[in-house]
């Protein structure tokens, strides 16, 4: 069934009204994603896009059976909100939000951590472009009608790096199970390797494109995972090998600040985990293809 | 967001961290005269830049007289000081900062982080002070005492102890160090700093702790919060540059190359700078104009680009979700036609409105070089720079 989200998902989305919120929930709608309402404290009891409002995520989850939830709350109030979703019972939560402080991720995932796993919410994000499983369901702000419905799990930092691969692979009639964007933080919900070993379990996707970049220890340590413990062939592409070292690219974790950390080290490490590495970014949607024919 | 180390250091004593007696100074006079408000026989007189290694760079002087201080003074400020965290570009010295000199028994090394494995705030603390912490975790790691907090709980006494002893302190020093210790985790958490390192940390001949350096780095996410902070930020250590652009609401990071890039989203313009290098070009920069890029903002990043005179040509990628294509297309046009553009243009348009963003380029007149995809957008751009090369050699 693709992983996290598909056409019978009952969606809520956090910051309904605002302008962001209200083009974007109107847009996952138009896509065909299950949207049963919104949240917005003060607003319960009004409707909005044709659905309902709630004062609370505990009210959507009680009465209109919210399962997934999408966050365009700002800044300030993000971590808040991520936590009133963890709370109310929600499943899945992407974070869309840029720009939450770092500290307050923290408070997240410590938060997070306290439920146990059967009953812990999964986090993508937070500064990313959402996940979207093709022609059932999208939850995020991509151009959706790039994407087609196939059989590679795409994992990824980038937004516009993400939608690049899914069209590269569309010219090639190459579709996706479910494409999760984890977002550019230095802290985020979930790392390339806990959204491997939902793909691995995931009877639909066959092979896995990961879309690393420079900064953090995340794109080696799902390669290793890959190397132990999954059965289904991975490939990478990792970017910035022009980044300088200890500069921000601008995602919030693109540096480079320490060893192991560059692109260049990350590719060659990924190769000796028997990773295949996709040579340049234009070459994404043709490794995958490559992979793909040596299945059959 | 990086400060200066008196920044730091008035910072850190508010928290109960022990520092030597000192003051700022803008002058040779001003240097004196700190000096002769602090008294003493021994003065260091240490550049403000924001960068570590400073000592190698001759950007601290220890000074026994007067006359010392001034021509100490007189030296460093104006002067652009390299490091190997500056880059060759170096970073130029406005403030000074003088010390009274600290008799130093042994030196430590201390630190907070931000660690990304554990998703929490990670002390560091050496033996080996003065060091630096990459060098250290090289060559001896097993020097290298790591403690992770807890964020609900934050640092516990029993955990500062343990740094203590693993630091070699002396029994009469354990209760100063824990004190030290937490005012530093406060500070770090109280005013969101991703970064807090005091390199070295010193044990005096009187058996004090002291911070001899001092250096914070700030989260730029939660500057909204922290206005005292915001309000340190020194310019004049920042590239202009980048500066101007973050003012725009643009990520801007200058490079050493000749082709301009214009960018939707931090990965891609990582990944056609890659591209611009696999087919045989450097990027002059990293640019990325993020979501709803209007035709103003389009115009301001394309001003930016520009004004890095080494750009021999540009390339704009836009991939649109939540931009579009003929949005960004009216910017591009606009910007070639008020902007006196003497250098090649690639254009390669994708997503949202594609079509609409493409009829505007071709009905512009304008001499913009289309593409279709990534690989083609990188081989023209870099065949154009090639192109005006030759030409200019001609």
């Amino acid at each position: 069934m693709a992983i996290f989200i598909n056409e019978t998902t009952k969606i809520i989305v956090q910051g309904f009204t605002g302008k962001i919120g209200t083009f974007h929930a109107q847009d996952m709608i138009n896509y065909g994603s299950n949207v049963v309402g919104g949240v917005t404290p003060g607003k319960g009891g009004q409707k909005h896009l044709d659905r309902p409002i709630f004062n609370t995520v505990k009210e959507a989850v009680e009465q209109a059976g919210a399962e997934a939830s999408i966050i365009f709350v700002p800044p300030a109030f993000a971590a808040d909100s991520i936590m009133e979703a963890a709370d109310a019972g929600i499943k899945y939560c992407v974070a869309i939000t840029d720009g939450i402080p770092t500290q307050d991720m923290m408070t997240v995932k410590s938060y997070l951590r306290r439920f146990p796993i059967e009953k812990r919410m999964v986090l993508t994000g937070p500064n990313c472009a959402g996940t979207i499983t093709p022609e059932r369901s999208m939850l995020g702000i991509m151009p959706g009608h790039i994407y087609m419905r196939g059989n590679v799990g795409v994992v990824g930092r980038s937004g516009t790096l993400g939608y690049e691969a899914a069209d590269q692979m569309k010219r090639l009639g190459i579709g996706i199970s479910t494409s999760v964007g984890i977002g550019g933080d230095p802290i985020n919900g979930s790392s390339h390797r806990d959204i491997f070993e939902k793909f691995e379990q995931d009877d639909e996707t066959k092979v896995i494109l990961m879309i690393g970049e420079i900064g953090g220890p995340q794109e080696v340590d799902a390669g290793m995972f890959a190397q132990a413990n999954m059965k289904k062939p991975v490939i990478a592409y990792i970017a910035g090998l022009t980044a300088p070292e200890g500069r921000r690219m601008g995602h919030a974790g693109a540096i480079i600040s320490s060893a192991g950390e560059s692109a260049a080290e990350k590719v060659a490490m990924l190769r000796d985990l028997g990773v295949t590495i996709c040579p340049t970014p234009a070459a994404m949607g043709e490794t995958v293809a490559m992979v793909l024919a040596g299945l059959k | 967001m990086d400060i200066h180390e008196y920044q730091a250091k008035e910072l850190l004593s508010g928290y109960g961290v022990k520092i030597a007696e000192g003051g700022l100074a803008y002058s040779p006079e001003d240097a004196v005269q700190r000096a002769r408000e602090i008294g003493g026989n021994v003065w260091v007189v240490k550049a403000q830049i924001h960068s570590g290694a400073r000592g190698k760079a001759g950007g601290i002087k220890i000074c026994k007289t007067h006359e010392d201080v001034a021509a100490g003074a007189e030296a460093l400020l104006g002067k652009k000081l390299v490091t190997h965290q500056t880059g060759a570009a170096g970073k130029v010295c406005n403030r000074l900062y003088i010390e009274a000199g600290t008799d130093i028994a042994k030196e430590l090394y201390f630190c907070f982080l931000v660690d990304r494995i554990s998703e929490r705030i990670v002390m560091v603390g050496s033996q080996e002070g003065g060091m630096e912490i990459e060098e250290l975790a090289v060559s001896n790691p097993d020097a290298i005492t790591k403690i992770y907090i807890e964020p609900a709980v934050g640092l516990q006494d029993f955990q500062a102890r343990e740094m203590a002893f693993a630091l070699g302190l002396d029994a009469s020093l354990i209760s100063h160090a824990v004190k030290t210790f937490k005012g530093c985790y406060r500070a770090l958490r109280d005013l969101d700093a991703n970064m807090l390192e005091i390199n070295p940390l010193v044990i005096t001949g009187s058996g004090e702790l002291v911070a001899l350096d001092a250096k914070m780095g700030f989260d730029e996410n939660a500057l909204f919060r922290r206005q005292k902070i915001a309000e340190l930020r020194d310019k004049t250590q920042e590239d202009p540059r980048e500066t101007a652009a973050a003012d725009r609401g643009l990520s801007y990071v200058g490079l050493d190359g000749d082709i301009g890039c214009m960018i939707n989203g931090a990965g891609l313009a990582m990944a056609t700078m890659d591209m611009i290098k696999l087919a045989g070009g450097e990027p002059a920069n990293f640019l990325d104009v993020g979501g709803g890029a209007s035709a103003e903002r389009t115009e301001k990043a394309f001003r930016l680009v520009l004004a890095d005179t080494n750009v021999k040509a540009m390339l704009v990628n836009i991939f649109a979700g939540i931009n579009r294509c003929d949005w960004i297309a009216q910017g591009v046009v606009q910007a070639v036609k008020n902007i006196d553009m003497k250098v090649p243009l690639i254009v390669r348009l994708s997503g949202t409105n594609v079509e609409e963003g493409r009829r505007i380029i071709a009905e512009s007149g304008l001499p913009i070089i289309t593409a279709e995809t990534l690989a083609e957008a990188a081989e023209k751009a870099v065949a154009a720079r090639n192109q005006v090369v030759a030409n200019q050699g001609a």
